[in-house]
């Protein structure tokens, strides 16, 4: 009903650079490093596999994204029941940027989920965003 | 158009929606209508859950889960607050040094009172809760007011629940627009987001009661101040309202207001009144 608020690709990517303009990282070695994100994530060589786990302990971290309060995910103890079990992520979500969408603010696709704004309210940054999201496509 | 409209709709709380679809005479602009509010309210609950028995929410997770159900009724054979209600007892009967008692300061010498706590004073023109109550009374009568949060304040306010099981909530709005207004004010305040998680009092007790968030069932809102103090293993020990306010929002990175601020006292009056009709059944034992 509300999807028509969802961020787009472009806004999500958008919103990478400018944060890593805040970080006062050179904007050409950003563009790079998507560059490669991007390179990396159709080979996946060895050393995606650190993002997943990166992503893995960000999703688990009771400090970070605590996502075990609320979902069911393979791997973690004592998950709550408010949200859906994580699992056959990429199956409903092909484009990675969607599940990006949800983790910076599902207020935008259901303005009452009682899911919290990791992005917007800078719980997470982009990065730990994209880890977990490289995480979540695991499942 | 029409989709804006609906996400806008949708913005409001779970509850409110739920007003205004029970009680189609609520208009968008409402006037404040406490008793169709409660109606509504209640009613959201007795619908949400058919097979509880309404006198049952009073009692927080229990209520809506059989295994934690059996756990209570194990845990209240040996209770766990019963060394507070002692307490609670044995300082209610003490007079202060100036010879009065709590007795003095409370309709009916304070016996079976609970369920008309918090009150609105029209002389004050605030809310006035049962926590407010007995520090002012022990600072009317030259004594130290005590901790809102701690043992001491829990005891007694055990105890006077304790002679009061069973009443059933009677709280009144008086016919004065600034108890409309703390009523009002109390009902904002639950449901509205806040934090750096974006959560509401009504996100954890009005959408997801019944659910775990990680190992703990969220009570539902109905009637969930009449088990108040309550004790949980977590805390070992006895916890007032003040400090369950305080919990829920440092819990949830929200910044915590003062205990018996006007807001919290707001939101006890709101949560109360709704919750009229339902029996008093504190002191709790939680897990
Ligand atoms: C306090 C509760 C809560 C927390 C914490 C939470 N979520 Fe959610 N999440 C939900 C709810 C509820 C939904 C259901 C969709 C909705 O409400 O819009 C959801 C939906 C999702 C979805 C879509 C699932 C699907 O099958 O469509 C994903 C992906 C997701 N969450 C990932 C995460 C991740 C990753 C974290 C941690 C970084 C997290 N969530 C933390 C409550 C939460
Ligand atoms: C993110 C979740 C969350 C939010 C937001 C939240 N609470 Fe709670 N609340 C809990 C949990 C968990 C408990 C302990 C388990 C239970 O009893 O529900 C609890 C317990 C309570 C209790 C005691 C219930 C009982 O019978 O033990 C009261 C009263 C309460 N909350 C009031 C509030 C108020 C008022 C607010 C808003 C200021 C609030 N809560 C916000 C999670 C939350």
């Amino acid at each position: 009903m509300c999807f028509e608020h969802y961020i787009s690709a472009n806004e999500t990517l958008n919103l990478t650079l400018r944060n890593d303009a805040l970080t006062a990282f050179p904007r050409k070695s950003a563009l790079l490093l998507s560059l490669v994100v991007l390179t990396g994530l159709a080979a996946r060589p060895a050393w995606a596999q650190s993002t997943v786990t990166e992503g893995q302990k960000l999703a688990f971290d009771r400090g970070k994204g605590n996502c075990l309060t609320c979902h069911v995910i393979k791997g973690g103890d004592l998950p709550g029941t408010i949200g859906p079990e994580l699992k056959d992520l990429k199956v409903k979500y092909p484009d990675r940027n969607e599940l990006a969408a949800i983790l910076f603010d599902e207020t935008k696709r259901n303005p009452q989920t009682m899911m919290p704004p990791f992005g917007r309210n800078r719980i997470l940054t982009d990065q730990e965003i994209s880890a977990i999201v490289d995480f979540l496509q695991t499942l | 158009m029409k989709a804006r409209t609906s996400c806008l709709l949708g913005s409001l709380s779970a509850a409110l929606v739920a007003f205004v679809l029970a009680s189609p005479r609520v208009s968008a602009a409402d006037k404040v209508d406490p008793v169709a509010d409660a109606r509504a309210f209640q009613n959201f609950f007795f619908q949400k859950f058919p097979n509880v028995k309404h006198e049952d929410f009073v009692n927080g997770p229990y209520s809506l889960n059989e295994d934690m159900k059996r756990q209570w009724q194990e845990k209240e054979e040996f209770p766990p607050y019963e060394f507070a209600l002692d307490a609670g007892k044995e300082m209610f009967a003490t007079p202060f040094k100036n010879g009065k008692t709590y007795a003095d300061c409370f309709p009916n010498g304070g016996i079976g009172v609970r369920q008309n706590y918090p009150y609105f004073d029209t002389k004050e023109g605030k809310v006035v809760t049962l926590e407010l109550a007995l520090n002012r009374c022990r600072e009317a009568n030259g004594e130290a007011p005590y901790s809102y949060v701690k043992d001491e304040m829990a005891s007694l306010t055990a105890y006077m629940a304790f002679t009061s099981r069973g009443k059933t909530m009677d709280i009144r709005i008086p016919d004065d627009p600034r108890a409309l207004e703390a009523f009002e004010n109390g009902k904002r305040y639950f449901y509205t987001r806040r934090g750096q998680m974006n959560f509401s009092c009504a996100s954890c007790h009005v959408q997801s009661p019944g659910e775990r968030i990680r190992a703990e069932i969220l009570a539902p809102a109905l009637g969930i101040l009449n088990a108040m103090p309550i004790y949980r293993s977590e805390w070992s020990g006895m916890g007032t309202t003040s400090r369950r306010f305080i919990t829920c929002n440092s819990q949830t990175r929200a910044v915590p207001l003062e205990p018996q601020s006007d807001e919290y006292r707001d939101v006890e009056y709101f949560l109360s009144y709704v919750a009229n009709g339902l029996p008093i059944s504190g002191p709790g034992a939680r897990p």
